[in-house]
């Protein structure tokens, strides 16, 4: 069988490194286990340069709940967290890994298990319990960093103390848990393959600027798994830096990943709606609409030349922000990228991002003078959305866009 | 030119044949929707109404939550859009259309050309559509159609909650087994779907001139009670549950016109 250049099976592609990179995060995980090593799980939010610089491995619980609910087991791992008595009006993320840590085997998305948790607030609330719980339940020691909420516009030189201090406090845990040691050096290295990876990664991002887009924007949900676990890796550098490359590639040959006429660009806000990402994307790519755009892609870049530079990156991480400044960014993103409507997940499982958006997308609309639309849906838990409502209001979506450009 | 819009809604199925993309020359409707043989026998009625077969139809579009599954359409587009025409056909200068079915609510604002500008709709809950008033009809042994009647009647409508319409069945049992008069409690029930749809209304530039369409517009109680909550007045044509079936023949005539 021929393998067409650029696919998952083509061993050069990004596409193909990138998979790999993002499950060789897990099975160096499941190796170091079973070496004896400590192995950690962590927010995806929290600060990676840390484990990463001292070597130790991390498993992401956020990245393991999307691929069990992409794979289809959502449903039962939620049941089984309500079966202990967890409300299903929590996150299904949370959900998913409260019932990952009673079964301990899921086949759809295996991760060792845990001797400490690191958890970082600056994500949303919730996390803070269900670390909490897990900490509690499987009786490791939970390290957990508090960064506020900034109402805001700029992250004060207090707020960065507040933060350095913990961070700090954080690696002379990590050092006492793992008996390994924080090396200026090396954390060096990993910042600049940090940064090297994210640069490379808003580099690719940003080239859906060009008519028509070089890819399918759905390939970014994918991709940023390797955001998520391995941006301080060379290789995923390197794996970036290439898809970047057959971007402007595509742009040059006129070709896209987005296998159809692209009529319509937009962006689409919130997390997936993992169980149900073929619905959805059909539901755009049968209409000829390429969601060409997301700020849930481009917040894992994180960019920065210090150790003070990278705690104010992780103070600015989108659900850490105030609405005017996430407003704003949401907005450059738009004009720069150039879109005709904004569909707007509203997500049952994300109370902080869904509960702000719709003021957000409201004034998104206006200030791009773009149609928005909302749907109801779930970023795990498949029971909270409708295939039939969310294709009346893509419907609705499309039809205005088609009469805006019509200029009827 | 003759056009056919179908609109197959999750209670009901309506359709109206256009002439010319400007006079209706029958329409129908049935009482069941997706999923039973209401939208055949709605297609057939109109069609013998007129006294035409499917082949005199030069259009058919499809709209309402059962355009996918209707085999025998021209063209598909969603209720939003019917909505949007057969309100602004009925009121020409429309500018807020509140339509109210069966399982969804949605609020669309129409901009000066007659064009759908924006939209919302309800979320999953049934609270706030015609859903929510089936329920509460069943509990109440009322018909429907007959809450206007006896909401008319209430001296002191209750406090019926609209966040969730297990939630709100409760409160009516509550309400009855406390002594509430069935009058106020359908008046309270009424007022329910009515503030519950108008903060919908109330996220939109909401304009004049507002009119309602939709099964649930026939409910004088509702469309009261949302004048109310609005402060401006709902507009009202005996066709409003039609708009739909109306607006896809429009839908319909218009892309004939410009092959």
């Amino acid at each position: 069988m021929e393998v067409r250049k650029g696919s998952s099976q083509d061993p050069n592609s990004a596409k193909y490194k990138l998979n790999q990179i993002a499950a060789k995060a897990y099975s160096d995980a499941q190796a170091a286990k079973e070496r004896g090593e400590k192995v950690g799980w962590c927010a995806s939010n929290f600060p990676v340069e840390l484990p990463e610089t001292l070597g130790i491995p991390v498993c992401y619980p956020e990245n393991q709940a999307a691929g069990i609910a992409a794979r289809g087991q959502g449903e039962k791992l939620c049941s089984i967290a309500e079966d202990e008595g967890y409300s299903n009006d929590i996150c299904a993320y949370a959900r998913i890994s409260l019932a990952y840590a009673k079964i301990k085997d899921e086949p759809a998305q295996n991760m060792p298990m845990p001797d400490f948790m690191l958890c970082c607030n600056n994500i949303c609330s919730c996390m803070t319990k269900w670390y909490e719980n897990l900490s509690k339940e499987l009786d490791i020691p939970l390290i957990m960093i508090d960064i506020p909420f900034n109402p805001d516009n700029e992250v004060s030189r207090d707020e960065i103390e507040y933060v350095k201090a913990q961070f700090l406090e954080a690696v002379r845990q990590l050092e006492e848990i793992t008996g390994k040691k924080w090396s200026d050096e090396r954390f060096r290295e990993v910042m600049a393959n940090s940064c090297r990876t994210s640069r490379a990664w808003l580099e690719a991002t940003a080239l859906a600027a060009a008519r028509p887009s070089p890819f399918n924007g759905f390939d970014l949900l994918n991709h940023m798994a390797v955001m998520v676990t391995a941006r301080g890796k060379p290789e995923a550098a390197e794996a970036m830096e290439l898809l970047a490359r057959e971007y402007r590639e595509n742009i040059e040959n006129g070709t896209s990943t987005f296998r159809a006429e692209e009529k319509y660009r937009i962006m689409f806000e919130g997390i997936a709606c993992w169980p149900w990402l073929r619905v959805t994307s059909t539901g755009l790519k049968s209409r000829g609409i390429n969601m060409v755009s997301t700020i849930y892609a481009d917040a894992f870049g994180f960019i920065y030349d210090d150790f003070d530079g990278m705690i104010e990156a992780y103070c600015k991480v989108p659900n850490a922000i105030n609405l005017e400044t996430a407003r704003d960014k949401r907005v450059r993103l738009c004009n720069n990228i150039g879109v005709d409507g904004l569909l707007v997940h509203t997500n049952r499982s994300c109370k902080l991002w869904s509960g702000f958006m719709p003021e957000m997308s409201r004034q998104i609309g206006e200030a791009c003078g773009i149609p928005v639309v909302s749907f109801d849906g779930d970023q795990a838990d498949p029971r909270n959305f409708s295939e039939a409502q969310y294709d009346t209001r893509v419907q609705g979506l499309t039809e205005i866009m088609a009469s805006r450009k019509a200029g009827e | 030119m003759l056009t056919l819009g179908i609109d197959i809604g999750s209670t009901t199925a309506k359709c109206a044949v256009l002439e010319d993309g400007r006079d209706f020359r029958a329409v129908s409707l049935r009482d069941s929707g997706v999923g039973t043989d209401g939208p055949q026998a709605a297609f057939e009625g109109v069609l013998a109404e007129l006294g035409v077969s499917r082949r005199d139809i030069d259009c058919v579009c499809a709209t309402g939550y059962g355009r996918a599954a209707w085999q025998d359409a021209d063209l598909r587009a969603s209720e939003l859009t019917c909505h949007c025409l057969g309100g602004v056909y009925v009121f020409p200068g429309l500018r807020t259309l509140i339509d109210i079915g069966g399982q969804d609510a949605k609020v669309i604002s129409i901009d000066a050309g007659g064009s759908m500008a924006e939209f919302v709709m309800n979320d999953k809950c049934a609270a706030g559509t015609g859903r929510f008033l089936d329920v509460m009809a069943a509990l109440l042994r009322c018909p429907v159609d007959s809450f206007a009647e006896a909401a008319a009647r209430s001296k002191s409508p209750a406090s019926i909650s609209n966040t969730c319409t297990v939630f709100a069945e409760s409160e009516v049992i509550s309400q009855l087994a406390a002594g509430a008069a069935v009058e106020d409690v359908i008046a309270g029930v009424c007022r329910s779907v009515a503030t519950r749809v108008g903060s919908l209304a109330r996220r939109l530039d909401m304009r004049e001139p507002v009119c309602m369409s939709g099964g649930v517009a026939r409910n004088a109680a509702v469309r009261e009670a949302l004048s109310e909550y609005l402060q401006v007045p709902v507009l009202f044509d005996e066709r409003a549950q039609l708009f739909g079936a109306m607006g896809a023949a429009i839908y319909a005539a218009k892309r004939k016109s410009k092959e």
